[in-house]
Formats: C-alpha cells, structure tokens, sequence
C-alpha cells in the first residue's frame, strides 16, 4: 500500500508541475533567506569578535582626549617619562607599549607605499598578540640606540617586496634608509574595518627623533597580567595619569582608558543588532513564503476535492486518500526544504567570501526554517484533503 | 429471473436537511436487481433517480431502509467495507467523466488497479485491454484535454470496466454528449453487458438512451411510478 500511494503521490507532483513548482519555490526562498541571513550575521559577529581577540585579550588601550578616534580635543599628548611611571606603578601591567603614529611613504627600488609607522617598543608586539613570521622583533641596543630599523606588517611586505622576503633589505621611510629585521604574521581587518597589517613598526626613539621630533607618545596600549583584575588596572591608571597630567579633582580626564572587552561590548552589541534585523527581515520572507504556499494549496481544494472525489468512487479508502496527499505534501516541503538549505549554504559561502567574514553553518536555524517550512506544506497540503477525505464520495465529487 | 437479486432495495428513503426545511428526496424505495440486467433508471429532474444510483453505488448512504448487494447489508457496513465494496464490485461512469486532469488516459484506466494493488507489469497490460476494448488504442497517452467528449467518456469506461466490476452504474452517461457519440457510448455500453456479462445500472431523461436498456424503471417524486421490460410497455 505504501509503495502503491508513493507511485500516486508522485504522479500527482508529476501532473501538476506548476503548483508542485510554486509550493516548492515558496520554501525555498522562505528557507534560504533565513538561514542565509542569520549565517552571514553569525558570521560578521564572530568576525568581529575575532578581530577584537586577535588585538589581544586584558589590553587596555589608553589615548588622549575623550574622543574615540583620531582628531584630538586639544588635550596634550603623553610623553615618554610617562612610560616607565607606568611600568614601575602599575603592577599588573604585564606589558606597557608607547605608540608614536606617523603617516609615511615607504620606498623600496621603484615601488613605494604609504602606510602608517608606529614607534614602539617590543612590548607592542606581546600585548597586541603579534607573531613574527620571518625575522625577529628589535634588539635592545636598536630600541635605547633609536635604530633605522623596522618590522612590516604583511600588506605593506606584498606592496614593496611581492613575493620576496624582506628581512636584510633597506627600505627609505620618508628622508632615511631603514633595515626591516622582521615581518608580522597577517592579522586581517580590524573590528573597525581598517587593514592591520598595513603598518611598519620602528623603535619609539627612532620615529620620535627622525619622523615627529618630538617626545609625545600619542597612545598606550597596555597588557594586564593573566589573573589580574583588568578594572582594578584601569582604575590605578587613571589615578596615575590624572597626577602625571596634574588634573584637579574637579576637572574631568583628559583622556580616555578603554578595554577590549568595552570594545568588543561595543562592536558585537552592534553586528548583533544587525542580525536580529536581518533575521527579522528574513522571517517577514518565510511568513509571505508560507502565505504564497497556503494560496496556492487553497486555491487548488476545489480541483483536488473532486480529485479526492474520484479516488473514492474508485475504491480509495479514506486512509489511502490521506497518506497520499501527506507524502505529496512531505515531499514537496521536503523539497523545497533541502533545496533552500542548499541555495542558502551556496550563497552564504559565496557572501560571505565577498564579505570577507567566516562561513559558519548554524545547525539550529537550518533544522528551525526546515521545519517551519515543512510545516506549512504539510499544514496547508494536508488539512483540505482530510476535510475532503472525510466526506461522503457524491459530496466531493460535487464540490464547487 | 429466478434465484435471488443482486441488489434488493426495501423501503429505502433519503432525506435533505432537518425539521421545516426537511425534503425527502426518496419516499421508500423498493427495488430487485438481478445479475446480467440493463436497467435504465428515467424521471424528471428531482424525482431521486441520481439519489438511488448513488445509493446504490455506495457513494451516499439512505436515511432508512434496507439495501442488500448479494444478500450483504450495505447500510449496515463501515466507510471503508463500502470503499472496498466499490473497489471489487462496482465501475462508475459519470456525466461529466470525472478524470483526473493532465493525466493520461492509461494512468486514469490504471488508477483502480492501482488501488487493489495490482503490479505493474498486470495494470498496464489491463489498462490497454481496456482501452482497446473502448475503441481508443493508440490514445494511451493523452490527457483528457486532448480528447473530445466521446474519448473522454470512453476513457471513463475503460477506467469502470479494467476492474471486471459486477455492476456498472453509469449517471446520465451521454448527458453531455451529442447524439451521435451518445448511441456510440451506449452501444459500447450494451455490447459490455452483451459480451462480459456486466450488471449495468443508468440514469438517463433521454428516452431513445433509455431504449438500449432491457427494464425501464421510472422515478416521480420519489417513488418508483413504474417498472416495465422493454417491449413491454414502449
């Protein structure tokens, strides 16, 4: 029997083509646009999220001003005395790396490149979770000396050098050659958008005393040691900083400490917001997918009432009417179940290449639209045709 | 005839409806079909022929009263003994032809046999005989839409008749045909109760369909007016 009703069944998607093809569309796009929203929305959140932990974890960042952001409000910037105040004051600074910026146009042979120098110490590369890929980080004397020497980031390595390695080679930063001693392992964008990797890394004495010629430190980013209290370290170094800066205690700071999990606060907060949009959105699709289903189930009783008509006249039993009518219905949500997942998977892939965010397959909301989705094929498919089933032959064969 | 009926109706009624607006399209029907015979069942519109073929067909059950199908009491049997019923014993023929749409010719004459599971080497083989049997070899493969009225009716008998049914209950067979494809049909019709010894039952208002028939019996208000053999009474 079940075999027999498979065969009708599948007749009956068979002859009627275009509604099989309707109902089937309309799960499709119900699924796909679910799934492929919250998959790209999963995927910027962690992406995010990724960037954020690539900047290191327990780092806070310290700047000038109150301003997120470059542009100051005028308020001055630290100096390099401020540095070892730091180191000796705050205990649970595990590292405390000085940043001086400076934008350049770095030149190696015919090909040049601007890019952003920060003027730092080897702390930067600890507390900000860099890794050498070839090369080293600076010697001592090259930092106390303020050595013409440099680290690249992976972007700036691909526009000077192509395919060659670096390490060894001069390179001329604005009016002086400088020798890279090492090259950074890629990091990717920023939780802001901005390239990581496009940057060059010198001693804070060498950017100071050929590129700003000044002893400003314009930001500090500073590593809090596994196990310490990071809001414990922020407070003790806003207390430092205010004496350093001779704020009174009526006046506000004059500058601004942030942690990254403040940051990461901030930015997944966002991208989450996004994502519950997005998947409302989305589910505003898969309810009209559903509408598009019910109409065209409804539409359709009429013919498939007396259809049910003739099978019982025939010698169907009610049972037989029904289980057809559940596999067609099955199959059909089935069907346009599976081909939404693969439509979603294939265009959140592709998306989110483009975008340049992970691809993360949420099991969770393809089994929930899959389902939803089946259910409406199978609600609207089946509940007519057991009305239908239940009636006397004549009246279904009558049915206007 | 001798022996016992096939089908025995006693005091069969069929009402419409509850209290004031309660119409009763059968007053009590008595009536003893034997194997073999052509009945042509005529009335007026509203006089309950259609309410007895489909009585009789299983496809509507009387309010009241007895209906026997080879001494089995039919009223008293559930939805799905009926369905069974109407599986091994009875092929119906309609006005309106009542085929599935968009599908072929041997898919509708196949569908019965579908139903009593038979395989599918057998259903083919059965549903062209029966074709054939019809005149439509050759036109397996269309759909209704592509057949005229004719074709379509034939096709519907080919559907009634693949199951080698007892009785065949035909309402208004010709109803929507021409009169020349409407005497091609009930010779068709006759040639089945002639040749494989089909019980035929049918509604008609058309007195020359209804001559094909060997007994006419005639409905008024619900109640059988008359019952006579052709050649009888005509």
């Amino acid at each position: 029997m079940l075999w027999n009703t498979l065969l009708l069944s599948l007749r009956a998607i068979r002859r009627n083509l275009m509604r099989s093809f309707l109902t089937v569309l309309g799960i499709v796009i119900g699924v796909a646009a679910v799934v492929i929203m919250v998959t790209l929305g999963n995927g910027a959140t962690r992406s995010v999220s990724d960037q954020i932990s690539s900047m290191g974890s327990n780092l806070l960042m310290v700047m000038p001003g109150q301003r997120f952001g470059p542009g100051s409000d005028a308020a001055p910037s630290f100096k390099s005395a401020d540095i070892d105040a730091i180191k000796s004051q705050i205990s649970s600074a595990e590292w405390v790396a000085p940043v001086a910026g400076k934008s350049v146009t770095t030149v190696y042979q015919s090909r040049n490149w601007p890019t952003m120098v920060s003027g730092t110490s080897n702390d930067y590369f600890h507390a900000g979770n860099w890794e050498i890929a070839s090369g080293r980080m600076f010697a001592e004397g090259e930092e106390r000396g303020g050595k013409a020497v440099c680290v690249m980031g992976e972007t700036v390595r691909k526009k000077l050098f192509g395919g060659q390695n670096p390490v060894g080679c001069e390179i001329r930063v604005k009016d002086f050659s400088c020798e890279v001693v090492g090259v950074l392992k890629p990091k990717g964008q920023s939780g802001m958008g901005s390239d990581q990797d496009d940057s060059i890394v010198m001693p804070l004495k060498t950017v100071q005393r050929r590129l700003t010629g000044n002893q400003d430190v314009s930001r500090f980013s500073i590593s809090v040691r596994k196990g310490a209290s990071v809001d414990a370290a922020t407070r003790q170094l806003t207390l430092l900083l205010r004496e350093r800066r001779k704020i009174s205690d009526s006046e506000e700071d004059d500058f601004r400490v942030m942690d990254t999990r403040q940051i990461a606060q901030t930015l997944t907060s966002t991208t989450k917001i996004l994502t519950m949009l997005l998947s409302a959105v989305a589910a505003v699709s898969l309810l009209v997918g559903g509408i598009g289903i019910m109409n065209i189930m409804l539409v359709s009783v009429t013919e498939r009432t007396r259809e049910i008509g003739i099978r019982l006249a025939i010698g169907a039993l009610e049972r037989e009417v029904l289980l057809q009518f559940l596999i067609e219905a099955v199959v059909l949500a089935g069907m346009g179940g599976l081909a939404g997942i693969a439509l979603a998977t294939g265009a959140s892939v592709a998306l989110a290449h483009a975008m340049n965010i992970p691809y993360l397959f949420d099991l969770k909301i393809n089994l929930l639209s899959f389902l939803f989705s089946a259910a409406i094929g199978v609600v609207f498919g089946f509940f007519p045709a057991r009305r239908a089933a239940g009636l006397n032959p004549i009246d279904a064969l009558r049915h206007e | 005839m001798s022996g016992s009926p096939l089908i025995r109706l006693s005091g069969v009624t069929k009402s419409y409806g509850r209290g004031h607006a309660e119409f009763q399209a059968l007053k009590g029907i008595d009536l003893d079909i034997f194997s073999g015979d052509f009945v042509a069942v005529m009335g007026p519109s509203g006089s309950g022929k259609s309410t007895t073929m489909n009585i009789l067909g299983c496809l509507d059950t009387p309010t009241s009263g007895s209906y026997q199908f080879q001494g089995v009491h039919v009223e008293q049997l559930e939805r799905n003994q009926r369905a069974l019923l109407r599986r091994h014993y009875l092929g119906f023929v309609f006005q309106g032809f009542n085929l599935l749409a968009r599908t072929t010719a041997l898919e509708n004459v196949e569908l019965p046999l579908i139903y009593r599971g038979e395989p599918a080497a057998a259903r083919h083989q059965a549903a062209r005989a029966a074709l054939e049997q019809v005149g439509l070899k050759g036109w397996e493969s269309h759909t209704p839409a592509e057949l005229s009225g004719g074709q379509q009716q034939r096709v519907a008998i080919a559907r009634a008749i693949v199951t080698r049914p007892e009785v065949l209950l035909a309402d208004e067979p010709t109803g929507n045909l021409d009169t020349r494809t409407s005497h091609e049909i009930m010779e068709l019709i006759t040639s089945l109760n002639a040749k494989l010894g089909i019980t035929v039952l049918m509604v008609t208002h058309e007195q020359d369909v209804a001559s094909y028939a060997r007994r006419v019996v005639h409905f008024v208000d619900g109640v059988v007016e008359s019952d006579l053999r052709n050649g009888e009474g005509y």
